[in-house]
């Protein structure tokens, strides 16, 4: 059962942001409220009030420029961004993410903003967002704010909203030439959660030859969505062959932070960071060594 | 806790409601227009049983609060036949011996309807169940039932 609640409806932003001033620290967002409810159902989340984001229109929308790179509102669902035509072509890879996140109906009503500001460590998008630089941008009643997506993950379903603030939009840079994101999330059952997730984006030097940037970023292997960071330096500089791709994917698997759940052992999680890092880390190198396909000029 | 009005159009019929906001989208159908069609299976948006039609998109209305839909058009599987006469989607199930304890049923047809709607000609079948869990038919002769009217053999019938 739900616990009481009084319900306010904001159709704009400046509307959201003032109810989420006027009750302070006593609110919670709902906008599709796929992960919200679930939660409040099983009363681990009881707020007083909730502010409803989801008819607010003007933060519904894709809006891609060759230049300036991917702007995405933060109340967009999983299924727009699924279908959209411009992020099909510009980035493949995020369509691919969408078709194995949960079903259809959460895709139809659940958002990408809602996604995020949720903290989930298991959360499809953040990973390969990350990987794709994305940063978000938080606004109060006072102005905005932009935030590397990376640093908006603070620990286990906590994010670096403050009180008051409210995540208005996902930005994704154009991608870089000779550059590709790969993905793959491992589960038991297709399009559940996974239970270890990896993203990659790899850019290749200007000779064709040598790794010039690398991001490997995993997802339920720590309290937040993981950058590996010190996996990515020891490709950065260096020609990627089998046998340094077995040592960047020993390295994540040390340094990520696992739990043991109902779903996997912490051991268990190690082995597949390990091997999924590899596999998807030459994935993505040789899709950017033969196209740059994430929209990248061909060269 | 305040009721709120919620006005909502239930398979083309036009509602005024004043409901606690805490209300899921199901318990409304349910419990307050005897749509009972609907099913409520975990609600926790696993199952996919309690599967509708926001303004066409198949929804989970176990993980939908009624006062977040006002003004919306929902079709649930009460509002697929015409009295006797069934969709080619219901006739098809008919056919196919879609089911066995039935639960599932509803949440199968709306599913597919949606998916069907989007896609008339679709192949990948299974993509338009994905949502919806089935413990009794083992899917097949669901598959069967949806394939049929992607490929067109119940053109002349049903309404």
């Amino acid at each position: 059962m739900i616990h009481n609640f009084n319900y306010h409806r904001a159709t704009t932003v400046q509307e959201s942001l003032s109810l989420l001033e006027k009750f302070k620290e006593d609110y919670k967002i709902i906008c599709g409220g796929q992960s919200l409810l679930i939660l409040m159902r099983q009363g681990l989340v009881a707020p007083e009030n909730l502010v409803d984001i989801k008819s607010v229109k003007e933060m519904s929308y894709i809006d891609y420029d060759p230049k300036k790179g991917l702007k995405i509102g933060a109340a967009t669902t999983h299924r727009e961004i699924e279908k959209s035509p411009e992020i099909k072509k510009n980035y493949p890879v995020l369509v691919e993410m969408e078709e194995n996140l949960a079903s259809v109906q959460t895709r139809n009503w659940g958002t990408i903003g809602g996604n995020l500001a949720h903290g989930d460590p298991a959360s499809d998008p953040a990973p390969i967002l990350i990987a794709m630089t994305a940063t978000v941008k938080l606004a109060n009643t006072n102005g905005e704010r932009s935030l590397l997506l990376e640093d908006f993950f603070v620990d286990i379903f906590e994010t670096a909203l403050e009180e008051g603030e409210l995540l208005i939009e996902i930005q994704v840079p154009v991608p870089l030439k000779k550059s590709a994101v790969a993905y793959e999330k491992f589960n038991i059952i297709k399009n559940h959660q996974g239970i270890v997730s990896v993203a990659a984006s790899i850019t290749m030097a200007e000779d064709g030859i040598g790794c010039k940037d690398a991001r490997i970023v995993l997802g339920a292997a720590a309290a937040t969505p993981l950058r590996a960071g010190e996996a990515e330096q020891m490709l950065i500089g260096k020609k990627i062959d089998t046998k340094l791709l077995a040592s960047v994917g020993k390295k994540a698997s040390e340094e990520c932070d696992p739990v043991s759940d109902i779903h996997a052992t912490e051991t268990y999680r190690r082995a597949l960071v390990k091997a999924l890092t590899i596999k998807i880390m030459k994935k993505a190198w040789e899709q950017a060594k033969t196209s740059g396909r994430v929209g990248g000029k061909h060269t | 806790m305040k009721k709120k009005l919620v006005h909502l159009t239930v398979n083309e019929e036009y509602h005024e409601l004043y409901i606690s906001p805490r209300k899921l989208l199901v318990e409304i159908l349910r419990d307050e227009l005897d749509l009972t069609g609907t099913k409520r299976g975990c609600s926790t948006g696993s199952c996919g049983a309690c599967t509708i039609l926001l303004d066409g998109a198949a929804v989970k209305s176990c993980s939908v609060l009624a006062v977040q839909v006002d003004g919306a058009k929902v079709t649930t599987v009460e509002g697929l036949a015409d009295g006797a006469g069934l969709t080619p989607l219901q006739l098809s199930f008919l056919d196919h011996g879609a089911f066995q304890c039935g639960f599932c049923t509803s949440g199968m047809l709306m599913s597919a309807t949606a998916f069907l709607n989007e896609d008339p000609v679709s192949e990948d079948i299974k993509k338009g169940i994905q949502g919806n869990i089935c413990r009794c038919t083992g899917y097949n002769s669901i598959l069967r039932a949806i394939r049929a009217v992607a490929e067109g053999k119940y053109e002349d019938e049903g309404r």
